[in-house]
């Protein structure tokens, strides 16, 4: 009996934390939530018509309903969810569904047609795309946000880090809280003679991707690791699983620093750096400096683009960007046009989701640019 | 009907024919299955295993960026974890197990096989979180406690106290395997400290970082297979003849005199096998030795309070975003890992086989 008495509190924690178990694990699994594809097809074709938006709630759940899957990126899914939440109010015929799962995921997901929409923080690598079932893709950019470099150390409230001196923490290069490179950034402030931890993602991630593909760039000639969505970190560093896994070690470990997005490092109420970008000003991870990155972007014909690293005073350096990725042939009438609306729906009404969610809304070129795009998607007559 | 003699080959029993192929169906789907999955695995890892060579076993440089894959630091995380895990795993279920079949009363017993099998159902990952989010947090003093410790001590006493202990069980039975072993290795140990001056179980319980590590996977891991070896070793020690049992009590032997003379040699085989088992499923687990192992890369290291990674855990870290080549690697280490895991068994059953073979004819 008293086995039992003492595993009941440590359920009680586990059940607390559910919501950061989901977090922590990598969700390897297809969407299986999806119903088979021809008996949705089959239903569809009784009725043949294209969502109402704002119609009443269809009457048995039989006829009517048109279900779109998506999967991808971890990091554009706070908006996903919310604007699913919000576009299902409008029209209540269509149910949208988002898994996480990572970039790669949803790019091979819908590579192989498992989903209608992909989230994606990067683009597809060229051999890749001739292998994609469904022709050829477009790419709309729904979000920015950014990336910042959560710490925690007692008795400093602020720091300043140039990229230089990121490059040599997460090389390891840099060991020690008063090394002469981070209180060269730091005039004046007092840093402790402490060992410094460094916690990056043990997962394949697009964060790392986009960490290093910044640290690559903006550091250029210090940093040795390459980029990639995992690279060859140190052997004497430490690794949590998914942002929120990230956010918890740093939490849990005095020293620590660690790269987690803007939304999980203020869910885990973390103290962040402001990081100096190519203007040599220190700029604070926000919503709007992430905007303010957005405004010096140079943008593709095909909407792809980089945010890291961007000009302007107020920009936010490790700025980063997300896509929804589509098939540009629609084969199905009511499915393509669910698409277009939901689209829509993210580059344009969601979009004053974003600040809230700790992400920036597009600048209005690329939003113009993009919106522009959703006539190149065809759907089937 | 009664009076026909029964023929498992006879053709006049439909039934019995059907059953029959139904039989050597499944069998042979299940080889086949495996097989293919053998075959699929295999020709997908070429591609890396061609590029690498015997590199990919050896080396210890995992970097997808630059297309270098060794993945001997996962090899080493995966069979040092799992030795951690049984080490700590096969004393407890042991006396459990022995508890509660030899000691416990009938009213305290049902309750107790009840719990403990209940902790074998209880899914993985409940043990991953709870030791990510409750022990691994504390567990790192208790680390810094022991390195202090250990570090503390002169070079010389820690292999002298082994030795000590070894040639004392030893002393009592000339037959005992521990003894043996505790008895060399202090002697080894003794013998390095003498010729380098240098003490190894400093290194091996170094300063911990944090508190996920080998070891921290190892007690995961522990807790996990203890439900599997007690029950199995419980079921084991059930089959010992009340009969052998008596005649060592009529002897005048004590009960633990008794459990040595009469429960362990007719149980030997299966308790390897038990044990054997646990260490199987060690190697293989995935997410609780993914969530406190550290997910350190390139760790082939004594030091059990180091991050280690192990091969399940990079596969289900890893393969998410994972592109053509590293895709490759992945597969290669599932395939490392499903070959170790049939030596693994080959070597237990050869073991079980030997030591009942040995009994029965001791018999």
């Amino acid at each position: 009996m008293r086995t039992l008495n003492r595993m009941i509190p440590t359920t009680r924690i586990l059940t607390a934390t559910g919501a950061l178990a989901l977090a922590l694990l990598p969700t390897a699994c297809k969407s299986k939530d999806k119903p088979p594809e021809g008996a949705e097809k089959a239903a569809e074709g009784d009725r043949g018509g294209a969502p109402q938006a704002g119609g009443e709630k269809p009457a048995s759940g039989a006829g009517g309903a048109v279900t779109l899957n998506g999967s991808g990126s971890t990091f554009q899914k706070g908006y996903q969810e919310a604007s699913i939440e919000e576009f299902g109010k409008a029209s209540s015929e269509v149910t949208i569904n988002y898994g996480g799962g990572g970039s790669g995921k949803g790019r091979q997901d819908l590579a192989d047609m498992v989903v209608d929409f992909a989230g994606s923080d990067s683009a597809y690598k060229e051999p890749d795309l001739a292998k994609n079932k469904g022709g050829p893709v477009l790419y709309f950019p729904i979000l920015l946000g950014p990336i910042t470099l959560s710490y925690n150390i007692d008795g400093v409230d602020k720091l300043q880090l140039s990229p230089q001196t990121i490059a040599g923490i997460f090389q390891r290069d840099i060991k020690k809280w008063n090394d002469k490179a981070i209180a060269g950034d730091n005039p004046g402030a007092k840093l402790p003679d402490a060992a410094i931890v460094v916690v990056h993602r043990s997962d394949g991630s697009g964060t790392t991707d986009n960490f290093t593909k910044y640290l690559d760039a903006a550091a250029k000639g210090t940093w040795k690791l390459k980029s990639g969505s995992t690279v060859e970190w140190p052997a004497d560093t430490q690794a949590g699983n998914g942002n929120a896994g990230v956010a918890q070690i740093v939490t849990s470990t005095q020293g620590a620093i660690g790269y987690v997005d803007l939304s999980d490092a203020k869910a885990s109420g973390l103290k962040y750096a402001s990081v100096k970008n190519q203007a040599g000003k220190y700029v604070e991870p926000t919503a709007e400096s992430a905007q303010a990155a957005g405004d010096g972007i140079e943008v593709k014909d095909d909407l792809l683009f980089s945010a890291l690293d961007p000009k302007g005073d107020g920009s936010y350096p490790i700025t980063y960007q997300s896509w929804v990725i589509v098939y540009a042939k629609q084969t199905d009438k009511a499915r393509g046009e669910a698409v277009k609306s939901y689209l829509k729906y993210l580059l344009t009404d969601g979009q004053r989701l974003l600040p809230e969610l700790d992400f920036a809304p597009l600048p209005k070129g690329l939003q113009d640019k993009a919106v522009a795009q959703l006539d190149k998607v065809q759907v089937a007559p | 009907m009664a009076s026909e003699p029964f023929s498992l080959t006879g053709s006049g029993n439909r039934a019995d024919t059907g059953f029959r192929w139904m039989a050597i169906g499944a069998a042979s789907l299940v080889l086949l299955i495996l097989g293919l999955i053998a075959l699929t695995m295999t020709n997908r890892s070429l591609p890396v295993l061609s590029r690498m060579g015997l590199d990919f076993f050896t080396t210890r440089r995992w970097s997808a960026p630059d297309g270098l894959f060794g993945a001997l630091p996962f090899i080493w995380g995966t069979l040092y974890t799992a030795v951690i895990a049984v080490a700590l795993a096969v004393p407890v279920s042991l006396a459990v197990a022995l508890f509660i079949t030899q000691v416990a009363p009938p009213l305290l017993k049902r309750p107790l096989v009840y719990v403990i099998d209940l902790l074998a159902v209880v899914p993985s990952v409940v043990f991953g979180l709870w030791g990510v989010l409750v022990l691994s947090g504390r567990i790192q003093r208790v680390y810094d406690r022991v390195h202090e410790g250990v570090a503390a001590m002169p070079g010389f006493l820690i292999p002298v106290i082994v030795l000590a202990i070894g040639a004392g069980l030893l002393l009592t039975s000339r037959r005992s395997l521990v003894g043996w072993v505790l008895a060399v290795g202090g002697l080894l140990l003794l013998l390095y400290f003498l010729v380098s001056g240098r003490s190894i179980p400093p290194l091996v319980f170094g300063p911990a970082a944090q508190g996920r590590s080998f070891a921290t996977a190892g007690v995961i891991l522990a807790i996990m297979i203890v439900p599997i070896i007690t029950s199995l070793a419980r079921e084991v020690i059930e089959t010992t003849p009340a009969t052998d049992k008596e005649a060592a009590l009529a002897l005048g032997a004590t009960r633990w005199e008794m459990i040595q003379a009469s429960v362990f040699p007719h149980s030997k085989g299966g308790l390897v096998g038990a044990v054997m088992l646990g260490l199987g499923r060690a190697m293989g687990e995935t997410i609780a030795a993914a969530l406190v192992i550290g997910s350190s890369l390139g760790q082939v290291t004594l030091d059990m309070f180091a991050s280690g990674n192990s091969m399940p855990a990079v596969i289900a870290n890893e393969w998410g975003e994972a592109e053509s080549l590293h895709k490759s690697a992945l597969i290669a280490l599932a395939v490392t890992l499903f070959l170790i895991t049939i030596v693994v068994n080959l070597i237990a059953s050869a073991v079980v086989r030997r030591s009942m073979a040995r009994s029965a004819g001791r018999a």
